[in-house]
């Protein structure tokens, strides 16, 4: 299993991205973080070049529709559309369902306990 | 029983006693309030002279929208203001750029020239009202906005109150909104500042900030020692530049949080103050009492809050306004209980002032100075938590000082570590929150329950790129571009660029622009990825 935990956007909140990523790695899962302001377009090819299996996009600005929106676009314009995406942040309630329709695997909105993060990750398969 | 360790680790015994101070010299320590080292705050009668200024952090959709805000706020008692720019202001970005798709108006109010700044101050006196801007690597261009409008208002400069933060270092470090590489960014904030310093004598051209870095994950003696390390930073810089001391230390203001952990925080702004009151005048050699004194603004900690059972933030919010109250604020703003969700409702805005407001007039926390001092417990606290902050200054001259931390990314890797370790005493329950990992209701119910919320309206972006693009049709586009390349020119040589900076925004050149202009010289800045 390996996962791109990715920033895109303008947003420079990393806190959430980077406590995931530790949690992540401390479980035995291979991550790679992107850093931040990254666009879809760049996170799409770096998903590509680093071979990930999941990629989880980090977003607290407002603007998660659209940039989800974006990476799945790329992800599929580039075939690479076996690569799972989730997503967590600042997700209000009423946005969880519209990014399940856009064809996001799993939202983790704000308050989700690291555990039930790091367990989804443990339990999907590659 | 059980055993209790503060976010700075420090542990605390269940009773404090007179042993606990001994071999202490109260009168170097403690002192007198309004007296050097300033343990006990910066006046000598505190709040019943001044209550501290209350400020929320507002901003969204157009300016427009937000000068209503800033009008509801200050016909509710608010008598200051402190405003929040969207993502692509504060990144330099105008609102027709491709890469600020669904980021506008967001986060704050979007501003793309000064006609858009003339619009949110429209109506609001310039030379009465004090305003805090929330913008640092753009704090140049949106301040010499700032001015400009002052200007057309006819407002005297020296009767021109505000803040930018303008402070960079902490953006590199926690928050993120950076733009081009550490040294041109310094260098505008230098320039910022003596501009500031010599024309608009009032203004506290920065807000040193360790709000932020807490907020990202550092403990409390890590963010005073990270905000004292760059404020540190920015006066060494202002004296190589061949400023004196005196003359712009006085305007060096700060912007820290505050939890609800009461007796911490106090002893974190205690320690803080003393600290800071040493440096400058035994370091610095700073003469002026002015320049030795912390001044604050307190800032309650949104990640204090928390999103199950958000009503349960009023409360908290209670015991922050508390906190910075006996903590010796100048400024005070909290966080709204709608936080963890998205930016506050009106509603949520007002709850957070009157909070503010009730704890001023009817709790007591502001009937006397520093009530806190002469306690065993907080005294003994003030001083361990001095102890810490030293330790943790001296770990970050052992990265190379700050600057040179936060070029090769060890201090952003430190406080990403410090917020891996705060989440794990969160699951664990060592760091304890009702409805989050104790007293926990029923997740079922809550999850079904609304929480009235702003609702952003997706027009504004349409509304704001409409707006833009008429400004650029009807402003004299040669005298834009002309202001613009003389920008560039200057960025390439030393001088201070504010007078060029001015000319721009007065021109009516966009903030796309004119980052762009110094852009083309500084280059962008490339993030360290270290975690």
């Amino acid at each position: 299993m390996k996962v791109l935990v990715a920033k895109p956007g303008l947003d420079g909140h990393d806190r959430g991205a980077k406590v995931v990523a530790y949690a992540l790695r401390d479980a035995g899962v291979e991550v790679v973080y992107s850093g931040l302001k990254r666009t879809p377009e760049e996170i799409v090819a770096e998903a590509i070049q680093e071979d990930v299996d999941v990629i989880g996009l980090s977003v607290l600005s407002g603007a998660h529709v659209p940039l989800t929106r974006r990476v799945l676009e790329g992800l599929r314009a580039q075939g690479a559309g076996e690569i799972r995406l989730v997503v967590g942040g600042t997700i209000p309630p009423r946005d969880v369902d519209a990014l399940l329709a856009l064809g996001v695997s799993r939202v983790f909105p704000m308050g989700t306990p690291l555990p039930e993060i790091v367990k989804f990750f443990q339990e999907v398969t590659p | 029983m059980r055993d209790v360790r503060l976010h700075a680790g420090i542990p605390v015994k269940p009773v404090y006693g007179p042993e606990d101070l001994a071999g202490r010299d109260p009168a170097r320590d403690i002192g007198q309030p309004g007296e050097y080292p300033f343990t006990r705050g910066i006046h000598r009668h505190m709040y019943r002279d001044r209550l501290w200024t209350m400020r929320q952090y507002i901003g969204f959709g157009t300016p427009a929208e937000t000068n209503a805000r800033f009008k509801y706020l200050m016909a509710h008692g608010q008598d200051a203001l402190n405003v929040a720019f969207d993502l692509p202001t504060q990144l330099g970005l105008d609102s027709d750029d491709p890469r600020a798709e669904g980021e506008v108006g967001r986060v704050g109010m979007a501003i793309d020239t000064l006609a858009d700044m003339e619009d949110a101050f429209a109506g609001i006196p310039l030379d009465r009202v004090s305003v805090s801007l929330t913008i640092n690597g753009m704090a140049a261009p949106i301040t010499a906005m700032y001015y400009a409008v002052a200007e057309k208002q006819g407002a005297a400069a020296d009767r021109v109150v505000t803040t930018p933060q303008n402070d960079i270092l902490k953006e590199f470090v926690a928050r993120g909104t950076w733009i081009y590489p550490v040294d041109p960014s310094l260098r505008l904030v230098g320039d910022l500042i003596e501009f500031s310093a010599r024309r608009y004598p009032r203004s506290n051209p920065v807000s040193v900030c360790g709000y932020h870095i807490r907020e990202a994950g550092c403990t409390t003696a890590q963010e005073m020692a990270y905000g004292l390390a760059i404020a540190a930073a920015y006066v060494e810089m202002m004296l190589a530049r061949g400023m004196a001391v005196d003359d712009f230390a006085p305007r060096i203001s700060f912007n820290f949080t505050c939890w609800g952990k009461i007796f911490e925080e106090t002893a974190k702004f205690r320690a803080g103050r003393r600290l800071y009151a040493r440096l400058l005048r035994e370091r610095f050699g700073a003469r002026s009492p002015k320049s030795w004194m912390f001044r604050t603004l307190i800032g309650g900690g949104g990640s204090a809050f928390t999103v199950q059972e958000p009503e349960n933030n009023i409360v908290r919010g209670a015991y922050i306004a508390l906190a910075a109250a006996l903590s010796g604020a100048q400024t005070m703003a909290l966080p709204t209980y709608d936080e963890a969700y998205t930016i506050p409702s009106a509603k949520a805005q007002l709850i957070a002032l009157r909070t503010m407001q009730i704890c001023a007039e009817e709790s007591g926390a502001a009937d006397t100075a520093d009530p806190l001092a002469g306690s065993y417990y907080v005294e003994t606290l003030t001083n361990q938590m001095e102890d810490k902050i030293l330790e943790e200054l001296a770990a970050v001259e052992r990265m190379g000082g700050i600057v040179e931390a936060v070029k090769t990314g060890a201090i952003q890797a430190e406080v990403a570590r410090q917020a891996y370790l705060f989440e794990q005493k969160l699951v664990s329950g060592e760091m304890p929150k009702v409805a989050v990992n104790c007293h926990v209701g029923d997740r079922r119910a809550e999850a079904d329950r609304e929480v009235e919320l702003y609702a952003f309206d997706p027009r504004v972006a349409a509304t704001q790129v409409a707006r833009l693009a008429t400004v650029r049709r009807e402003r004299d586009d040669r005298a834009a571009r002309a202001a613009l390349s003389r920008l560039t020119d200057e960025a390439r040589g030393t001088a201070n660029l504010m007078p060029a900076i001015m000319e721009t925004v007065k021109a009516y050149a966009t903030l796309g622009e004119i980052c762009q202009a110094m852009k083309t010289v500084f280059g962008e800045h490339k993030e360290p990825i270290k975690w």
